[in-house]
Order: structure tokens, then C-alpha cells, then sequence
């Protein structure tokens, strides 16, 4: 930035560039085609109910968006903002769970599976009007694999311990050359937004990129390729983005997507404030709800449609500690340790919960009960095979005693768990605090869990030091958490099931698997990532849910649907069960008529 | 209605409000912490002594509940069947005063469970609940008060007798003490705790602290009325015949005070109570599965909770009885240790 002179040679055509664009900007908003003619532009056409044109779509937001930066971005609310400014290369359909062509028309992958060319969309231009062309995308990728930038999609892009290398053919066609073949094959290109060269060439060689494209970017100063783009920002209140008149996707009728002029995100903090918010008519679109918040908009529906999505990609399980307690600690913990360190008295934990009920008391129905980690949701993934055990408490007992506990009796009457050693049975769940029903299911193990004599405390935390003592000090007897993939394939969980994963929560970045079956999960899920061919990678990966359930090293309880709910002047609204659930489509959203939607 | 008389009503309905409490086991039909899974969130029943066709029972009864048709969370009454409330029945173990095992309940039901006041989120009784919830409650806050009064008298006494520069560090550390944000206080002295406290540990930290938290005010008050004892004729009188501090205190002015005591001990109480249920409400009392009026009603933060089941505002009401109790006592003692301001006290008198 010191060095102005040089770069206003560079600057001026741009200046010109985006001043035109803003001259453009203003027709294409009373003219839907205008452009159409344009022999070289090749738009994506969706199918779908044709919509009519207009309106403000207001959303809430639990947080402020950290960031506008795709490269930077790892919080919930940044990504779901970015997902509407964003286009990626390939993209998957939230609704049918498959890939299809995005900013690509199409891609052909090498019979080794090592090549993959893929021929761009002609004609396509950023949302401040100037033309994509293969040098943007080479730019991106060469940004998001440049350590200095630490790109939270880094690792992604390193198949086979080396990064892929992409190379450039003509204006419309990239090679990507990967070391080894990838799994998950065009799956890999979701997520990552192509860039603007023309914007963010210069601060990159200066180094200032990570820092760029906060939500209190100036509008000319930024531009995507995604269905909106930035507007306005109020801090502490809403982010305004406006329609990108040079999106690349039309109806079947030809005309240019999106239909909604403007997006509001609010920030609304709370779960029940958007609640209320929702039910107030202030917005027009509600995602991630409760269920019992779902039923209470349920109850009293009022101009609005609720909708239950079904089982989402959430796990929520049970873990004990298999760290290793090392040498120093003292007796009582080590001995806490060796409770979980045994697969019997992890079955019989698993086999004495009743994961009915958390469904129906946590979830109220809506939700499913879990044996594995995949849940129904992920269609293509789960493997139906793992048995369903049904909760019993003899089998718990018959395991416990197998394992060397036993009863005795005290003097209340009521009888206490006890190891070989003659010690009772008692250790803490740790939950989170901000999340009810985590602490609700972790009180209905509790008593569960009480029936087989366990003396069960349960300790709800604030999730950054509960994530502390689970991944740092590794201080704690068992803790209660949910994850949830953002991708309906086996490779965003790499980090979870891999042993040496930063997430592989019950015993953390190892650098040795620590049992036999840890090991075999490894292998697995290396060899499933290197091989092409869904039931090829289906075989490798149903083994891993095996052993998952097998071994119990999580104690899978349940998974909540995805429920939302949405004006009934909105058309289009198909809510999926991956992220960003009702957003997906939101360049197909539209407001059924306008007297519904007054302008606020 | 003299003085005595009314005094000695508050006393007998505060006995009787906190015996109620202390044998929990015997009024509650069930144990607090069984959980009925199958009936969350179930409305209150009500008791049938005349059924659908009009007929009249001997004994009173109630309809089970089901689900209303078509909905999910709507219960109507079934009044193909009826339940019949057996009193003095022979339910869950419990222990009287927790030593005595006892089964013997006020009422009870052969067959489906009744839920005079509901059921939580986990299908545990309500009423059983609050009933013994206001034995922690209660608890604290009586204990609570002793240690503040203890406390009080102790520094009051201090202060007023020996006076000086005694007197001044006394009063001004007493002085800061009212100026804590004591719930903020608590919150980091809660931090400082090991993750896991057990349901007695929690129990006596909330005693503690709010007993801690309360002294300042009575210890200024015993200050002042033995300031005045002093220097009363009788007790320079056994100064002058060679008493000792500790006797003067202990046999003249201590006695003086106990009035002030036992009215400040009737307000403090229930103020006492009130702050036990604010810390359980806010997470910082005894833990779950355990109850006290303040977790209780901690559900209540919940928005869902608020507008869908009423029945969970109910442990709010039974704090109320207790609290007419002790203030209209302390309304009484006062005016006994006053009694040139009857006249003027009756007129807001709440008995």
C-alpha cells in the first residue's frame, strides 16, 4: 500500500472497469435479459418452478460473521454468508446429495485417476462485471496452497501427502494432477470459491491477504461469483447483500437467477430470540431450530410453513477418555482410565442407554437414534447392516461381569457398581453448557446409567474449555458432544477417525495408533481415499462403521432432523438436510407475491 | 387480635408450611428423581369424585391422560377408565427426616401415575419436586441466616462494644462488603472450584456464600443497639461491680440484641430463600438430578418452556405461603419490640 505509484497504472482500467459495472448494474435490474443475446455466454440452466422477480429475503444469523474471506473462514455464520457471495467449481446438490457441473460445464477424470480436466462456463463474469477466465482459477488455487496464507481448506487439497498441481491448457480448460488417486474424485472442488484475480493479486503479494474482506469491506472492493453480492454492512446489526446482475445461472425460461433483489442477514444471537423474531414476521426464513421451538411455531402457525427435513449429518455420542493416563497420575484416575479403556464396559454403557427415549424426550421424535456414526440422513453412506440393539440392561450387567465388576449393595438399598479392585463406579460427563439438549441427554444417561449402578455426575461446561480439557489437558472422565459433517462422504470425517486426527476426540493426535483396531480404521480410511468407485470406497468405509460400533470408542446416541420453517409467500423452498439447509437454493427463492412482502 | 395471638399464628403456620416440607417423603407420592418416560411435559390432573355418566365415587379418582388426536403435545382426559386415589398408600422408599426409611405415602394410584402438578421434561412429578426442592431451599436459606446472624451479632457486637478504632475498621470493611456485586463475586469464586462438586458440597457452597454475602447489614444493626445498651444504667452498674467484657456482653447486651435478632432472622429467611433459587436458577446450586426451587424454575429460560406449559411457573407459587409466613412474623416481632407504634403499623400490617 506504501508503494502507491506503481499500482495506479494497475488500478485505473479497474476503477473504469467497476464504474461500468455500477452503470450496468442499474438496467439489468429493470431489464431481466439483456444479455441473453451474448452468443458466448453459457449460463446454467435450472429446473424448477419459474418465479417472478423482486423482494427482500431477511434471514437471522446466530453471529456476525467473522469474515467475508473464503480462505479465512471456519465460523458457522462467516460460512453460510460466503455461501451465498461464493461459486465453486463443481458443486454438490444439497438435495440430491450428488455433484454437479457449477462454474465448470464439465470435467473428465484420467482412467488412473490422477488427471482431471475441467472446461469452464464461457462467458461468466465476477459480481463487479469483469470476465472469469482460467488465470482467476489458477490464482485460487495457487492462494489457498500457499502456506503463508493458511487457507483452512489447506489440507484438503493434499492428496496423498503432496499438494495437487493445477495447470492451465487454454482460457476455458485447467488441469488438476493429483499424486494419488482421490477418493472422493470432483467432491473436492465444493467449497472452494474461485477469487478475483483482478481484486486480490496485489494484496496477496503483499501478504495482506488473510487479513482482506471483512464484512466492513467498501462493496466496490469485492466480488464473487455467487448468486449476491455485498451491499451493506451495519455492524452489531445486519449484513444487506443485493442481487449479482451477472450471475450465471437462468430458469428454464431463460431468465437470469437469482429472483430476490436483496438478502438480509440479522444478527440475532439467540435460538429464541430468532424464534421470536420468525414468529414476529421480521424474517422470512428460519434454519437451524430446536425442536421444541419447532413445535411451538408448530402449534400456533401463522402465515408460515414448517418443515421437517428429517436426520441431518449430526452425530451426537458419549466418549470416555482413552488417553493413556501416563506414568505420573495418580491411582484413583488411572483407574477411572481403565473403566473406559475396556471395550465390555464401553458395550455396556452403550447397551444400557436408551436411545429411544433421547429421541423423544430431547428430540420429540424428531430426530433418529444412532448405532454408528453415519446417520440416515446420509443416504448414499450409512451402512444398514449395523445391528439396532434395542437397550438392555441384563446384556449390560452380563458384559459388566464379564468384564470383572461387580454388585454390592449399600445402605439405602439401592446397589453400587464396583471394579475388581473394590472401587465404585462413579466418573463425570462433561457436556456444553449452551447447548440444552446435549444436557439433556447427558441427564437421561445419568439416570440410565444409574440402573446399573454407576454413579454418574454430569458437568456442563462452556464449550471452549470443555474443547480444552477434551483436546489440550485431556482432564476429564467422559464428555457428551455432536459433530456434524458438512459433506455426505466419509472424507470431511478424515479428521475424526484417523487416529493421528486432531479430532479423533477420545484419544487425540496420536503418533502411533494405540490399539489394533485403531490401526485397521486407519488403513481403512487411507485406503478409501485413494480408490475411485462408490461401492469400492462403500465396502471400505461400511468396515469402518463396523469396527466404530463394534469397538464403541464413541457411544453414538442420535442424530436431530433439520428443521426450518419459511413464509408461505416463499416458493422454491425445498429445505436439504446438508448446509446451509434452506439456503441452498437460494437463487431459486422467491416471494410468491408482492403485497405479501412489503419492504421493510 | 393482641400481640401474642398473632404471633404465636405465624409461628403455628410457618411450623406447619415447613412440616409439610421436612416430611416430603409422606406428602410426595413419588421420588423426586424417577423419571416417567413415556409422559414428558404432562399436564396437571384433575380429581374426580362425580365420572362422565354422573356417577358418584366414594373415592375421588382421575381420568388418564392421552394424547388429543391429531396432535402431538395435546392431552385430554380418557375417561374410559378410572383411576382411584389410594390414600396412605404404600409407594417409593424414602427416608423421613433422611434416616428413617419409610414407604408410607399420603396418596398414591394403583396403575397410571398421577401428576397433580405436571410432569418436567423428563416425566418426573412435579409436586413430588417442589415438595422436596423446598427442603434444600429452605435449608439454605435457614442456615444461611444463622451463619449471617452469627456472623452479625459477632462483628456488631464487636464493633458497638469496643468501639474506637475497632469500631471504624468494623463498620468500613462492613461497608465494603455491602458494595460487592456478590453474584458476580460468586460466579468467579465458582470458576475457582473443581469441575465436579457433589450435590452436599454444592449445597454448603451456596450456604456459605450466602451467608457470607448478608452479614453487613445485621452486624450494623446489633451495632447500633449496643452502641444505646451501653451506656443503660444496669449494665455500667455490673461494670462497675467488676464484670468483664465477656460477661457484659454476654449476660447484659446480648439479650438486648435478640429482639433485633429474631426480627432480622424473619426477614433474612425468605430473603435467603430468594437468593438460594437465584443461584440454582442460574446454574449455581445443587445440581441435577437433585431439586430446589431455583433449578426448577431454571427450565423456565427456555423459551419453548415459557409459552408451551404453564405448569412449570408453579414452583414460582410456592414460595409464596413462606414468605406471607415470615414476613407477617417479623411484622409481629417487630411490633412486640416497638409497641409505641401499633397504631401505626397496623395500618400496613399484612395479617
Amino acid at each position: 500500500m506504501k508503494k502507491d505509484r506503481p499500482s495506479l497504472r494497475r488500478r485505473f482500467p479497474l476503477s473504469l472497469l467497476l464504474a461500468c459495472a455500477f452503470a450496468m448494474a442499474l438496467p439489468v435490474r429493470g431489464f431481466p435479459h439483456p444479455q441473453q443475446t451474448k452468443p458466448t455466454e453459457e449460463p446454467l440452466v435450472l429446473p424448477g418452478e419459474i418465479g417472478r422477480s423482486g423482494g427482500r429475503l431477511v434471514i437471522s444469523l446466530r453471529a456476525e460473521p467473522k469474515t467475508l474471506n473464503p480462505l479465512t473462514a471456519a465460523d458457522a455464520p462467516s460460512r453460510e454468508v460466503i455461501g451465498a457471495m461464493q461459486a465453486d467449481l463443481v458443486h454438490i446438490n444439497r438435495a440430491t446429495q450428488l455433484t454437479e457441473p457449477a462454474l465448470a460445464k464439465s470435467w473428465k477424470i484420467s482412467p488412473d485417476g490422477l488427471q482431471y480436466t475441467l472446461t469452464l462456463r464461457q462467458g461468466l463474469r465476477f459480481s463487479d462485471g469483469h470476465p472469469l477466465d482460467a488465470d482467476d482459477v489458477l490464482f485460487t488455487f495457487h492462494v489457498y496452497l500457499d502456506e503463508n496464507v493458511h487457507a483452512t481448506q489447506r489440507d484438503q487439497l493434499i492428496v496423498g501427502g503432496k499438494p495437487i498441481t493445477v495447470r492451465k491448457l487454454d482460457a476455458q480448460t485447467l488441469i488438476f494432477q493429483f499424486a494419488k488417486p482421490y477418493g472422493a474424485e470432483e467432491r473436492l472442488f465444493d467449497g472452494f470459491a474461485i477469487l478475483p484475480r483482478h481484486l486480490l493479486e496485489k494484496p496477496y503479494q503483499e501478504g495482506k491477504l488473510g487479513q482482506l474482506w471483512t464484512p466492513s469491506t467498501l462493496p466496490n472492493q469485492w466480488a464473487g461469483l455467487g448468486p449476491f453480492r455485498l451491499k451493506e454492512y451495519v455492524a452489531g446489526q445486519k449484513l444487506v447483500l443485493e442481487r449479482n446482475p451477472y450471475y450465471w445461472k437462468t430458469d428454464t425460461k431463460g431468465k437470469r437467477l437469482p429472483y430476490l433483489d436483496e438478502l438480509v442477514f440479522l444478527f440475532v444471537p439467540s435460538a429464541d430470540a430468532q424464534v421470536l423474531r420468525f414468529q414476529s414476521g421480521e424474517t422470512d426464513l428460519i434454519t437451524r431450530l430446536g425442536a421444541e421451538n419447532f413445535s411451538v411455531l408448530s402449534r400456533q402457525q401463522r402465515g408460515y410453513t414448517m418443515a421437517d427435513a428429517g436426520p441431518g449429518l449430526e452425530y451426537n455420542f458419549l466418549f470416555f477418555n482413552l488417553n493413556d493416563p501416563g506414568e505420573k497420575s495418580s491411582s484413583d484416575l488411572v483407574r477411572k482410565r481403565k473403566w473406559g479403556r475396556d471395550v465390555k464396559f464401553r458395550q455396556a454403557v452403550s447397551a444400557a442407554i436408551d436411545r429411544d427415549a433421547i429421541v423423544r424426550l430431547v428430540y420429540q421424535g424428531r430426530g433418529a437414534a444412532l448405532w454408528g456414526p453415519v446417520t440416515p440422513g446420509n443416504r448414499r453412506w450409512v451402512n444398514a447392516a449395523i445391528p439396532h440393539t434395542p437397550r438392555s440392561l441384563d446384556r449390560a450387567r452380563a458384559l459388566l461381569k464379564e468384564a470383572g465388576f461387580s454388585w454390592s449393595a449399600s445402605a439405602n438399598g439401592e446397589s453400587t457398581l464396583v471394579d475388581s479392585d473394590g472401587t465404585p463406579v462413579e466418573f463425570t460427563i462433561l457436556t456444553s453448557s449452551s447447548n440444552a439438549d446435549r444436557t439433556k441427554m447427558a441427564t437421561l444417561i445419568q439416570d440410565d446409567l444409574k440402573q446399573l449402578g454407576m454413579h454418574v455426575q454430569v458437568v456442563p461446561l462452556e464449550f471452549r474449555s470443555l474443547i480444552d480439557r477434551v483436546t489440550q489437558t485431556k482432564e476429564y472422565d467422559a464428555c457428551l458432544l455432536g459433530l456434524a459433517s458438512f459433506d455426505a462422504d466419509p472424507t470431511p470425517d478424515l479428521n475424526v477417525w484417523l487416529s493421528s486426527g486432531g479430532t479423533h476426540l477420545w484419544n487425540p493426535s496420536q503418533s502411533h495408533p494405540a490399539t489394533p483396531w485403531e490401526a485397521e480404521i486407519d488403513r481403512l480410511m487411507e485406503q478409501q481415499l485413494a480408490t475411485s468407485g462408490f461401492d469400492q470406497r462403500k465396502k471400505l468405509y461400511d468396515r469402518v462403521q463396523e469396527i466404530l460400533a463394534e469397538n464403541q470408542p464413541m457411544i453414538f446416541l442420535a442424530s436431530p432432523d433439520i428443521l426450518v420453517g419459511a413464509k408461505n409467500s416463499i416458493a422454491n423452498f425445498r429445505p436439504a438436510v446438508l448446509e446451509p439447509y434452506a439456503l441452498w437454493n437460494v437463487e431459486q427463492l422467491y416471494f410468491r407475491n408482492a403485497a405479501e412482502n412489503p419492504n421493510r | 387480635m393482641t400481640q401474642p395471638r398473632k404471633l404465636t399464628k405465624w409461628l403455628v403456620v410457618l411450623v406447619l408450611l415447613h412440616g409439610i416440607v421436612v416430611a416430603a417423603g409422606f406428602f410426595a407420592p413419588y421420588d423426586p428423581i424417577e423419571q416417567d418416560r413415556e409422559h414428558p411435559y404432562f399436564p396437571p390432573m384433575h380429581i374426580h369424585t362425580i365420572d362422565a355418566h354422573g356417577h358418584l365415587h366414594v373415592r375421588p379418582f382421575f381420568y388418564p391422560l392421552r394424547l388429543r388426536e391429531g396432535s402431538f403435545d395435546q392431552y385430554e382426559e380418557d375417561t374410559t377408565t378410572t383411576v382411584p386415589l389410594i390414600f396412605f398408600d404404600r409407594g417409593a422408599r424414602y427416608h423421613l427426616l433422611s434416616f428413617i426409611p419409610f414407604r408410607l405415602h399420603l396418596f398414591g394410584t394403583a396403575g397410571a401415575r398421577i401428576y397433580l402438578l405436571g410432569s418436567d421434561a423428563y416425566g418426573r412429578d412435579q409436586l413430588s419436586r417442589i415438595l422436596y426442592g423446598g427442603q434444600v431451599s429452605l435449608l439454605a436459606g435457614l442456615l444461611g441466616a444463622g451463619v449471617t446472624l452469627f456472623l452479625g451479632a459477632l462483628v456488631g457486637m464487636a464493633a458497638g462494644y469496643y468501639g474506637g478504632w475497632r469500631d471504624e475498621l468494623l463498620m468500613r470493611f462492613a461497608e465494603l462488603f455491602l458494595a460487592l456485586p456478590w453474584l458476580y463475586l460468586l460466579f468467579a469464586l465458582r470458576a475457582f472450584l473443581p469441575l465436579a462438586v457433589s450435590p452436599l458440597e454444592a449445597f454448603l457452597l451456596v450456604v456459605v456464600v450466602i451467608g457470607m454475602v448478608g452479614w453487613a447489614r445485621p452486624a450494623r444493626l446489633v451495632r447500633g443497639v449496643v452502641l444505646s445498651v451501653k451506656e443503660r444504667d444496669f449494665v455500667r452498674a455490673a461494670r462497675g461491680f467488676g464484670a468483664s467484657n465477656i460477661y457484659l456482653l454476654r449476660r447484659h447486651i446480648l439479650p438486648e440484641t435478640a429482639s433485633v435478632l429474631f426480627t432480622q432472622a424473619a426477614i433474612l429467611v425468605p430473603q435467603f430463600v430468594l437468593a438460594e433459587m437465584t443461584l440454582s436458577f442460574l446454574g449455581l446450586g445443587v445440581p441435577e438430578p437433585m431439586s430446589s426451587w431455583g433449578n426448577l424454575l431454571a427450565t423456565l429460560q427456555q423459551y419453548n418452556v415459557l409459552v408451551s406449559y404453564w405448569w412449570m411457573y408453579l414452583p414460582a407459587l410456592a414460595i409464596v405461603p413462606f414468605f406471607l409466613g415470615y414476613l407477617s412474623l417479623a411484622s409481629a416481632l417487630q411490633e412486640r419490640t416497638s409497641p409505641y407504634k401499633i397504631e401505626e403499623k397496623t395500618s400496613w400490617n399484612l395479617s
